[in-house]
């Protein structure tokens, strides 16, 4: 695809969400296009930030902080400060040249204009696999990469770090991302249904289990990204989490590490959800 | 003995699910599973009706269960939710509750 823009600004594209980029620093506009190589989009922008680069610094490990002000939301970090207006979708970030930083917002503007929307960020990993979108979520360690890297050549990466996922007309979708964990590789700009949630456990052998309703809401829950201290957003985001768990299966999947654990992902047959 | 009121806080988000009753505090995303008594309390927890009440016309009524261990029970939930935010406690009828009648 051919992608125009104007000089100052780059449009990236993520789980069809257009965010203009604008700088007048040429440099990290280029390192915008490496990174976001594939989610370059000529699309009109729905919502659009300006940025203002302030001298490098390491990335931040710093909490995130996320408010509301009046009618803007206020996002905060070590190494960035930014303000957006749902209203108008502007907003405006001062950070440093580490393209981290700006991630890092990314993912927060994306989470929170999902989050009114009914959709959510997942700390997971997403392939699609004959057609259907898999999610494999867990902490740090649960084997989110080691199953990423053990995927036969079918299978198409959306991420290995965190998946989009957009309520659809049948049940949601899963959008592949930039966001890159330890394979520091984005995923396929590409979409497809969600067909099942898995929740990591390495073990001795493949084995997938079925999990309370409730007890799916409460990890669900525990790996969603959200940061806002916001009631109103907590309640649809919980709604979001339960109307999921309606709609898609959720199970856990012990796995050895070994190529044999995709076989259970193909043979997984979805039953019923938690209706 | 002085009563004790109860109310939901105005920072939590709740959802009954395949009867379970899901509450997130929003600001700290602590999330709780209450089981049928405690979602019978929760449900109660209006403010103006003392929480001795709760546990006669709520819990004993509907539930199997010897009434002074409901009430032990119950104040030991209450406390618990109180520590987290979740639910506020007081010696007099709380007349603002916040939690939404919805609920």
């Amino acid at each position: 695809m051919i992608v125009t823009t104007k000089k100052n600004e780059r449009v990236v594209e993520i789980g069809d969400i257009a965010i203009a980029l604008r700088t007048d620093d040429q440099h990290f506009l280029d390192l915008l296009c490496q990174r976001y190589a594939g989610f370059l989009s000529s699309s009109p922008p729905e919502l659009e930030l300006d940025l203002d680069l302030t001298s490098s610094g390491p990335a931040s490990d710093d909490d995130v902080r996320v408010r509301r002000e009046g009618t803007e939301w206020l996002l905060e970090r070590g190494d960035f400060q930014a303000r957006w207006d749902p209203l108008t979708g502007r907003g405006h970030v001062r950070q440093s040249h580490n393209p981290y930083a700006l991630d890092s917002v990314l993912r927060i503007l994306h989470s929170l204009v999902l989050t009114a929307r009914g959709g959510f960020l997942l700390h997971a990993a997403s392939a699609i696999f004959a057609g259907q979108a898999y999610l494999f979520s867990g902490v740090s360690g649960a084997g989110k990469t080691t199953l990423t890297r053990l995927a036969p050549d079918s299978v198409t990466l959306l991420t290995d770090e965190i998946s989009y996922i957009r309520p659809s007309a049948v049940g949601y979708s899963a959008h592949g991302t930039p966001f890159a964990g330890e394979l520091a590789k984005a995923g396929e700009n590409t979409v497809a249904p969600v067909s099942a949630l898995f929740f990591l456990e390495k073990g001795p052998e493949n084995r997938v289990d079925e999990l309370p309703p409730a007890e799916a809401v409460r990890r669900l829950m525990r790996n969603i990204l959200f940061f806002a201290e916001d009631r109103e957003l907590v309640e649809k985001l919980l709604a979001t989490a339960c109307d999921f768990v309606q709609k898609v299966p959720v199970r856990t999947l012990t796995f050895y590490p070994d190529s044999r654990v995709w076989d259970e992902i193909r043979n997984f047959e979805g039953m019923p959800a938690h209706a | 003995m002085p009563e004790t009121y109860i109310t939901r806080s105005s920072a939590i988000a709740a959802r009954m699910l395949a009867g379970e009753m899901m509450v997130m505090n929003s600001m700290d995303s602590t999330f709780f599973t209450l089981n049928e008594v405690a979602t019978a309390i929760w449900q109660a927890a209006d403010g103006r009706t003392p929480l001795r009440e709760i546990v006669r016309n709520q819990v004993c009524e509907q539930f199997d269960i010897d009434p002074a261990q409901a009430q032990t029970d119950a104040e030991q939930f209450v406390s618990e939710l109180s520590q987290h935010g979740i639910l506020l406690v007081s010696d007099q009828p709380i007349q603002d509750p916040h939690a939404p009648e919805k609920q």
